[in-house]
């Protein structure tokens, strides 16, 4: 099929043509940027979540729960599960579906692991090209799941609109150890196996990190209708600045609720599904959607350009006889790695000036 | 941009369809492909036909290795093909079989589509080059 055909086909709702976008998308392979820079014009309909947390809480149930009660809903899902893939010999086995059983031979669900490839923040930026192509294919919510375990996978739930993070009872240690890095980025705490002892304590250590950061109790009448803003605010931060509104003190701003959930059940999916449309709307309703927008496009810019520039670094260090070569220069006392940079990209960077300010002498010759 | 370098990563799905609940031979495959470097996804247990051909569609495997033990192959497999072709998909999948499967049944199994029958006593190291060697270029 050719990238025209696949695009098409994509954008008739063909499965096979969405698996292939992927793949490519996955693999690089040649064409692909071509074909997500023409599935933007699709996007932008789609809700799109994370769900994140650590092994064993849970999330691949719960994923599936939560898609089979949007298809009661009528509403198609995509879903992206992300396990990790062994760093030696790139080999994954990748088990999320296993545990997607009720939706199982519904297409309009569709699913799709995914695992680290390369490096360079290589999964994030397939990981947010896969959601585009799901999104462009007329997917209504789009499902991203991650392990909670590092950098990487921070990166990637922030392509999400909405973030949970699952926390299962008794792990009041764990809240601690996750506090620096996961922790931040939900914008829901799922308790789920809520069902299990324990479930109390750790929603109340959760109610009470809340308040911490809340920053002394601002929200007293945690998730009532008052301090929504008005339409005219609304207006006004049509042209939203993000140095305006830095301040996290505001008191009209998110209170991360704590939903409690049993995914093998589906107790308490409904009333998930519903903060997260809470969500949606307060994103939308607060301007803080369009900021969030522009941020990832702006990631996606430096992303691309500096993979660009990396390919273009890589040519110079061929033309230079290769990084072994190098490397073993410095080893032998020859020259040192700040005198290699500066020897490779001098030239580029007069090549640059010269350029400019040769385009700025063209008038006076 | 002519330095970009492709990612590309055999992709395989070990599926075990039908009744038989014995999978011990799957995983062992599966983490073998794991291994050799492949991406594996296993379907778990007690899956029906069309919950495999799903799965390879949407994930787009190059390779669908199925593990039938319980001699229903000759019903269960053709069921398999006729999903993938219907998404368009049975051109270019490498479609293995392993498990019990009689010599008597395997030349229908071939006509279907599958390119290798893989019986008990096969080397995993075999398995695997085979795979190498015939996964459908794309």
């Amino acid at each position: 099929m050719s990238d025209d055909e696949l695009l098409e086909g994509l954008l008739a709702g063909e499965h096979r043509a969405l698996a292939r976008v992927i793949s490519k998308i996955e693999n690089r392979a040649p064409g692909y940027r071509e074909l997500v820079s023409a599935l933007y014009a699709h996007t932008g309909e789609a809700d799109v979540i994370g769900i994140t947390g650590s092994p064993g809480a849970g999330k691949s149930t719960l994923v599936d729960k939560l898609a089979e009660t949007y298809r009661d809903r009528g509403e198609t899902v995509g879903i992206i599960a992300i396990d990790p893939s062994s760093p030696f010999t790139g080999g994954a086995v990748l088990g999320d579906r296993i545990r997607m059983a009720s939706t199982v031979g519904d297409m309009d669900v569709f699913v799709r692991s995914m695992s680290a490839r390369g490096t360079l923040g290589g999964l994030s930026t397939a990981t947010a090209d896969a959601v585009k192509a799901m999104d462009a294919f007329g997917k209504d919510k789009i499902i991203i799941e991650t392990v909670g375990a590092g950098q990487n996978e921070i990166d990637i739930v922030r392509t999400a609109d909405t973030v949970a993070v699952l926390v299962p009872p008794g792990s009041g240690d764990e809240i601690q150890t996750l506090k620096a890095g996961i922790l931040e980025i939900a914008d829901v705490f799922v308790v789920n196996k809520a069902d299990r002892d324990g479930t109390d304590r750790t929603v109340q250590e959760l109610r009470d990190m809340i308040q911490l950061d809340d920053g002394g109790g601002t929200s007293g009448g945690a998730g009532g209708g008052g301090g929504h803003h008005s339409q005219e605010v609304i207006d006004a931060h049509d042209d939203w600045d993000p140095e305006d509104d830095a301040d996290e003190a505001e008191p009209e701003g998110w209170t991360t609720p704590i939903v409690e959930t049993v995914a093998t059940t589906g107790t308490g999916v409904e009333e998930l599904i519903d903060e997260f449309a809470n969500h949606r709307q307060y994103l939308v309703d607060s301007g803080e959607h369009a900021e969030q927008v522009r941020g990832r496009y702006a990631e996606e810019i430096r992303t691309l350009l500096r993979e660009d520039v990396h390919a273009v670094l890589e040519d110079r260090l061929e033309a230079a006889g290769g990084i072994d070569d190098l490397a073993e220069a410095v080893r032998e006392g020859e020259t040192d790695p700040y005198a290699i940079a500066d020897d490779l990209l001098t030239p580029v960077e007069e090549c640059i000036d010269e350029l400019e300010t040769g385009n700025g002498n063209r008038g006076e010759d | 941009m002519s330095s970009e370098q492709e990612q590309e990563s055999i992709r395989c799905l070990v599926a075990k369809v039908g009744l038989d609940g014995h999978d011990r031979g799957a995983h062992v495959i599966a983490r073998a492909f794991r291994d050799a470097g492949f991406e594996v996804i296993y379907s778990g247990l007690h899956k029906a036909p069309e919950e495999i051909v799903q799965a390879a569609v949407q994930e787009d495997v190059d390779v669908l290795g199925i593990s039938i033990l319980s001699g229903a192959h000759d019903t269960l497999i053709p069921k398999i093909m006729d999903g993938l072709e219907e998404y368009g998909a049975k051109e270019d999948t490498l479609v293995l079989a392993g498990g019990v499967i009689p010599e008597e049944d395997r030349d229908e199994l071939k006509a279907q589509g599958v390119s290798a029958i893989f019986g008990p006593g096969t080397s995993v190291a075999e398995t695997i080059d085979f795979v190498r060697e015939n996964a459908p270029e794309r």
